[in-house]
């Protein structure tokens, strides 16, 4: 398979998870596991650039297939705009669910660059923060999409902030 | 870019970069060599004796390195708790099990796979016995729990009994008194505050470490308190506390369930030592579900009595408490929480009692708001129901029964002083800021047309910045685990010789931000640009002390230590300063990286010659030491007391029993505030967690003790599509028990918003007669409340 570019492999049991590969075979612990049924999103990755939740598929089932985790989105240095959006608007806290949400994130805006507020909510649906409220997550997505659009982001919606 | 460091402005955090980009430490990504794994046999039934627990199967099981039971580890525990009331659970079951998920044996194998293969072999055969779940039955005590304890219930509180010391006046004579006045209202509610599980979501995770040779235990630890971690461990291992450095690298949320020690903890670093292998357990989800802490669980009747004018006489509470089987930290303690916050806002006299009573369940203890969010909601929710039967506006009752800004500080029958408050003017200004209004004009318009929108409002004051050195005379103290019987701040500013500063603190954030606040707050009082200050926690090797993140104390009481802190390194420097610029100290301003003499900036000396400078005895001046730091504990004299009104706009589907949140408004009042930024969020994450209880979470056994919600399938938490935007504002009203004025925020969101949003929905149905549902008020619920009101 190809992560983040570089063609890897490895020997597994069969049931060896996923994510289980990634963060202990690729030694690429910026996946998390939040919940081991699919269902808190802290393991989600782009496969084939779509979000996959990497702890309800084997490693195995991944032959061949081209995954993109958080280590591999920034771009020499420089932040992927959901990246940045996260950092500007505190879409983070504990940190823990962020690699997941960001990644979800990042799919939402490659299909959709302007989404609506009830669109974003949706596209991070099966993500679980337990710390935000999601209030700003969905303004660091909001400020991400404005940056792939090529405009000048919302300024933040917190006391002093405009 | 925002890169000032003013105190009140919003900095971008230090924690982020690496964060969002995958390369921040969890204890699970450690990988040392050699690393072993652990997996837990637990129990699947609440209560039983244990008739055969053979391990030869699973010892001798492929990559099976060792199975340890109850009497392997016997030597070493039990783990004590804070409080020392009930029972303690030992390290691993000790011939009976009396909840499910109670630790049986530990597997320790090379692999986390074959670990849990491993478990599976072990033979453990039990006989069943009858589990005490429901909570009156079990202060009924018509079966106990542990027979040796003689009673379910371990402990009663009374507002005036609690602390014989303050010889503090029965009010319960006045309360029933104003009762059978003539002109007496008096409304009483019967009502449930249900049983909640944390969900961090990262796991708990333990890697332990141990040298023989310098006979040192390292362990890494996802917890908020990694000093209590290094005193536990180094007393129930006869250490010195130095040769146990725990660290806390990034934990991934906590709200109080990281706040315990663990017997895992313990479990996994004796294995370490045992072994002479690292080894790691990270728990599974249905772990964190079944045996890591629980919060709330509550049943009580709450009774307000007032004039049909609305002023109140008095209010009483009689409630039982869920403990659980074993107590851990503060588990019998988490009530006294809500005791000292009983009366809310108001000035009225209270009876409260509280029995804590033990089942066959998961032990509770600390989970965000703690003992507060489910006095709030008992007070509030009755106030609510008294303004609705006396036909009075729910905000116009509150403000007729608020203590006044000049009775401030206000003396509590319970024994403690408010510290400061302006409860009028922050309701004012949510009635304002929402267009109340104008929102009561839309309900009418809805109400029209058919729609069930409903308007509810909440006010609370909590008490936080634990704190006061007196609260360890009740247990509020690590002393269990050798650590000093208060829980003081700790603030350590040392100016390094090239201009950084490196600040130290006894903290255990999981996602507060301290890193970034901690940087503003010495930034600036030094002058210092944020960027070069490095804001160091969770690490017990580099901290004198430490009490750990919890109740919303690290800002107000580590916060000001650090404050003060401050304040020493800048009288220094300034003498520095003065030295090389042949001033006078008093003359001594900082700022932009550097010192100047007052009124005339262009005599001037950057940071970078005063650092130096301090650590060069001979260009000094004869009566300044060399070095620049200083260490600060700090002792407050009072908690801090927050407080706040919230508002919540909810559309209730009456064919579906749907809620929908359409505004969510509040005004808090946390004191002077350091970055609005960070403060919003918290405030945003407290909120949500209240809905959580309010509209979604319940953490449930049946009658025979089987837990319903082990997972996050059963147990759902809100999600993005579940809320609005919040809208928040704030007023300030500085509090003097600490000198930065700073109140702490953590749990206010929480402790404000559960009954905030059961208010709301029972404001939509009130019109068809519906007077209470209970929480969570989820659609079956909500539209079944709907049938009854119907008839």
């Amino acid at each position: 398979m190809t992560v983040n570019g570089q063609e890897v492999s490895g020997d597994v049991e069969p049931r060896t998870l996923l994510v289980h590969f990634i963060r202990e075979h690729l030694h690429l612990t910026g996946t998390h596991v939040g919940c081991e049924t699919g269902y808190c999103g802290a393991c989600t990755v782009l496969i084939d650039g779509k979000p996959v939740k990497s702890c309800t598929m084997l490693a195995v089932q991944a032959e061949g297939v081209d995954i993109g985790t958080i280590e591999g989105l920034a771009n020499n240095g420089e932040l992927h705009p959901v990246q940045e959006g996260f950092w500007e608007r505190h879409g983070l806290q504990c940190g823990f669910c962020t690699p997941g949400m960001i990644m979800s994130s990042v799919a939402l805006l490659a299909e959709n660059d302007n989404p609506s507020e009830e669109e974003i909510r949706h596209g991070i649906e099966g993500n679980l923060c337990r710390c935000t409220g999601y209030h700003n997550i969905v303004r660091a997505v909001e400020y991400a999409g404005a940056k792939m659009r090529g405009e000048e982001p919302a300024p933040p919606d917190w006391e002093g902030g405009s | 870019m925002a890169t000032t460091s003013v105190m009140g402005g919003s900095v971008r955090r230090k924690e982020d970069p690496a964060l969002i980009q995958g390369t921040g430490l969890y204890v699970d990504d450690l990988q040392p060599t050699e690393l072993l794994h652990v997996a837990f046999l637990r129990s699947p039934v609440a209560r039983a004796k244990i008739t055969k627990l053979d391990t030869g199967a699973a010892k001798a099981a492929d990559g099976i390195v060792a199975v340890y039971t109850h009497d392997d580890v016997a030597h070493l525990g039990p783990l004590v708790a804070q409080v020392p009331i009930g029972k303690l659970r030992p390290l691993l079951a000790d011939g009976e099990v009396n909840h499910v998920g109670e630790a049986v044996a530990m597997v320790v194998a090379r692999d986390r796979y074959l670990a849990q293969d491993a478990v599976d072999l072990i033979e453990f055969d039990f006989d069943t016995l009858p589990a005490v779940i429901d909570l009156k039955k079990a202060a009924s005590d018509e079966t106990l729990v542990h027979e040796e304890l003689e009673s379910n219930v371990l402990h009663t509180w009374t507002y005036h009994g609690y602390w014989d010391a303050l010889g503090l006046q029965d009010q319960g004579p006045a309360v029933e008194e104003a009762m059978q006045r003539d002109d007496a209202v008096v409304v009483s509610l019967e009502m449930t505050n249900q049983r909640l599980t944390p969900v961090p979501i990262e796991p708990r995770s333990v890697v332990a470490e141990y040298n023989r040779g310098y006979g040192r235990f390292t362990i890494h630890s996802s917890t908020q308190v990694p000093h209590a971690l290094g005193g536990a461990v180094s007393t129930m291992f006869g250490m010195i506390a130095s040769d146990v450095r725990v660290i806390a690298p990034e934990v991934g949320g906590g709200f109080g369930s990281k706040l315990n020690v663990y017997n895992d903890e313990i479990l996994v670093a004796f294995a370490a030592k045992d072994l002479g292998h690292p080894v790691k357990w990270t728990e599974t989800r249905r772990e964190a579900s079944g045996s890591t802490i629980h919060g709330r669980g509550w049943l009580g009747t709450a009774t307000l009595v007032g004039t049909k004018d609305g002023e109140f006489l008095g209010y009483k509470l009689e409630a039982i408490a869920d403990m659980g089987a074993y107590s851990q930290n503060f588990t019998v303690a988490i009530p006294l929480l809500g005791l000292w916050i009983a009366s809310g806002q108001y000035k009225m006299p209270v009876s409260w009692t509280v029995d804590c009573v033990v089942t066959n369940t998961m032990t509770t203890d600390a989970y965000r708001g703690a003992g507060r969010p489910e006095a709030i909601y008992y007070l509030e929710r009755v106030i609510d129901t008294f303004a609705r039967e006396i036909g009075m506006d729910p905000f116009e009752v509150r403000k007729k029964n608020f203590w006044q800004p000049d009775e401030f500080p206000a003396q509590m029958g319970c024994g403690f002083s408010l510290d400061s408050g302006e409860y009028e003017k922050a309701v004012d200004k949510l009635i304002e800021t929402a267009d109340y209004a104008g929102l009561r004009k839309m309900q009418e318009e809805a109400r029209a047309e058919g729609r069930h929108i409903g308007i509810g409002v909440g006010s609370y004051v909590e008490v936080c910045g634990f704190g006061p050195a007196i609260l360890a005379e009740i247990g509020f103290s690590w002393s269990a685990y050798g650590l000093p019987a208060s829980f003081n701040g700790s603030g350590l500013v040392r100016v390094n010789p090239d201009a950084t500063v490196t600040v130290v603190i006894g903290t255990g954030p999981t996602g507060q931000g301290h890193e970034t606040t901690w940087a503003q707050i010495v930034g600036d009082g030094l002058g210092i640009p944020v960027d070069n200050i490095r804001v160091l926690h969770g690490d017990t090797r580099e901290h004198p002390m430490g009490i750990g993140t919890f109740g919303s104390r690290s800002i107000a009481v580590d916060g000001a230590a650090t404050f003060e802190a401050t304040k020493k390194v800048r009288e220094k420097a300034a003498a520095i300063a003065a030295h090389i610029l042949e001033a006078s100290a008093e003359d001594i301003e900082f700022g932009d990286n550097g010192a100047y003499v007052t009124g005339s900036p262009e005599q001037r000396v950057e940071w970078a010659v005063i650092a130096k400078t301090a650590y060069q005895a001979h260009s000094n001046a004869e009566d300044v030491e060399s070095g620049l730091e200083a260490h600060t504990v700090f002792s407050p004299g009072n908690a801090t007391w927050p407080f706040g009104t919230h508002l919540a706009v909810v559309e209730v589907d009456a064919d579906t029993g749907n809620v929908e949140i359409l505004r969510y408004i509040t005004v808090d009042d946390c004191g002077n505030v350091i970055s609005p930024m960070i403060v919003g969020g918290q405030v945003h994450g407290g909120i949500t967690q209240g809905i959580g209880q309010a509209l979604f979470e319940d953490t449930i056994y049946d009658g025979e003790g089987n837990l319903l919600t082990g997972s996050l399938l059963d147990y759902p938490l809100p999600t993005a599509t579940d809320l609005p935007f919040f809208e928040l504002a704030h007023t300030v009203t500085p509090t003097d028990v600490n000198p930065m004025g700073v109140k702490g925020v953590g749990e206010a969101g929480t402790i404000g918003s559960a009954h905030t949003i059961v208010n709301a929905v029972v404001d939509a149905l009130s019109p068809l007669g519906v007077k209470h549902i209970e929480m969570p008020l989820r659609p079956k619920r909500v539209w079944a409340a709907i049938q009854e009101a119907r008839g």
